[in-house]
């Protein structure tokens, strides 16, 4: 494609990249020993929703599948301010981070494999602290790469913490080099 | 294998790149007659280098020269927080980096999107548009924008645009007799150069122009196509259109003059050409552009297997 879809007008969407979440698993290992955040069990995956009753009949197959997994999470579905859709997945905190990544996973993969590949916006891993300051590991499918995303109160962010958690995780995983592309996302479920 | 719901449309990219063939075409034919012509004067040389120069410096420019014409500013992240949320989500979407972002103070409802490459280029609104607009709508405007910096237009249609503009300014100095001098012979007693001159850029401008429309109609359609693809939500962009091209139509014709020299950019044609046919709008018809939108919601709520 690249330069030739472009003069001709065929930019085709582009396709979401599903592997990297399987490394959190060791990032949090790191997140713990290091600046001492713990998983929160909680966990989300934010996509356009499509129109038609195609997008929604795979939505639902989704939560179903979810919610008869053998330890039965929470699963929660809400749209943003900004007309996004979130799946959360809410399981005890202290859980295993590599069953909520597989949980996660699943929805990518059902999305993608009914062609909604291309809406998938991010991913949202909760971590929290001794004294509950929150942070979010957040994965860009289209970029491929992780940030670090603290709230610290209404509209406000902890960026020390995220550059702190950035230097902790550079070593573990693929971090968004562009801090612009550093989106707050105010309100996900799970933060 | 994903599958996926990308609906194509060969028929348009043959269009398309007929289209830009031709161009080329009458570009090259335009060169040649004028060297023709001239047989070894440097003026027509200069001329087409300085024509060429202009487009060059039209597309380089381009930014400013469209925020200038519209009266834009460009605004940051907390004076318009929304709006550079939408933005920072779509550009996460489609993998781009972030254009810069304007405001531009009137009531026409219009978006357009303008810059030299994706890394420099700018997508501004009317206070108008956000206005009229839901979220929902509004968004897939700014797609529609976003998907005219990802596919280049203001380069594609500034290269498509040189051989007309060389050709006008050629008319011009053929019409105050910049060529008297200029051709030391004649046509072997023939026309006079300056009248060979005058009627090959006319010739040629004529061509270019109709040409230059059907390639802006069709990238429009492409614009439409990327960004119903990227919001997922082809409705939206149907209903912006037809809020658009309805409160268009309504408004006064005074407002409407100072802004068409930034048209062919826009989301919707800010002037409405009533009565030329449809041969030279820069904008397809809003019932083709509503049909491919249906296209696409049709393919992305067809039942999963």
């Amino acid at each position: 494609m690249g330069i030739w879809g472009a003069l001709t007008g065929r930019t085709q969407p582009k396709q979401a990249n599903l592997d990297s979440l399987f490394l959190v698993p060791s990032a949090a290992v790191a997140l713990q020993t290091t600046i001492g955040f713990t998983p929160t069990g909680d966990g989300s995956v934010c996509y356009r929703a499509a129109t038609g009753v195609a997008f929604d009949s795979v939505q639902s197959e989704v939560v179903e599948l979810l919610r008869s997994t053998a330890d039965t999470p929470e699963i929660r579905v809400s749209t943003d301010g900004f007309g996004y859709s979130w799946i959360e997945i809410d399981r005890e905190p202290g859980a295993d981070v590599e069953g909520l990544c597989t949980g996660l996973h699943a929805v990518n993969t059902s999305l993608e494999s009914q062609g909604f590949g291309p809406g998938l916006l991010c991913t949202v891993i909760g971590f929290a602290d001794a004294s509950d300051r929150r942070l979010g590991l957040v994965y860009l499918y289209k970029q491929g790469t992780f940030y670090p995303f603290a709230p610290k109160g209404p509209e406000q962010r902890d960026n020390m913490l995220e550059i702190q958690a950035r230097d902790v995780l550079s070593g573990e995983l693929p971090i968004e080099q562009d801090l612009s592309r550093w989106l707050a996302v105010w309100g996900a479920p799970g933060l | 294998m994903a599958r996926s719901r990308f609906v194509g449309d060969a028929g348009l990219t043959a269009r398309m790149t007929l289209v830009m063939f031709l161009l080329g075409a009458v570009f090259v034919g335009l060169i040649v007659g004028l060297m023709y012509a001239f047989r070894g004067s440097g003026i027509a040389i200069l001329i087409g280098v300085g024509g060429i120069g202009f487009a060059v410096y039209q597309w380089y420019n381009s930014d400013k020269v469209a925020m200038k014409a519209m009266r834009a500013r460009e605004v940051t992240p907390e004076e318009a927080p929304e709006l550079h949320g939408m933005i920072d989500r779509l550009c996460a979407l489609a993998d781009m980096p972030k254009p810069r972002v304007g405001i531009a103070d009137t009531a026409v409802p219009n978006a357009f999107a303008t810059g030299r490459s994706p890394e420099r280029s700018v997508v501004c609104v009317t206070t108008g548009i956000l206005q009229t607009l839901t979220a929902e709508e509004l968004e897939g405007v700014l797609a529609h924008e976003l998907s005219h910096v990802a596919h280049r237009d203001v380069l594609v249609m500034t290269v498509a645009a040189s051989a007309g503009i060389t050709a006008g300014m050629l008319a011009q100095g053929a019409q105050y007799g910049a060529f008297f001098g200029g051709g030391r012979r004649d046509n072997n007693g023939g026309l006079p150069v300056w009248l060979v001159v005058l009627i090959v850029s006319i010739v040629t401008y004529a061509v270019s122009f109709v040409l230059l429309r059907i390639l802006s109609r069709y990238r429009e359609l492409s614009a439409d196509r990327a960004g119903a693809h990227l919001t997922l939500n082809p409705g939206a962009l149907a209903s912006a259109l037809q809020k658009i091209s309805g409160d268009m139509s309504k408004i006064p014709q005074k407002d409407l003059r100072q802004v068409s020299a930034a048209s062919a950019l826009c989301i919707a044609p800010a002037l409405k050409g009533s009565d030329i046919s449809s041969l030279f709008a820069t904008h397809p018809p809003l019932e083709k552009r509503l049909e491919q939108l249906a296209k696409i919601q049709a393919e992305l709520g067809r039942p999963t297997i």
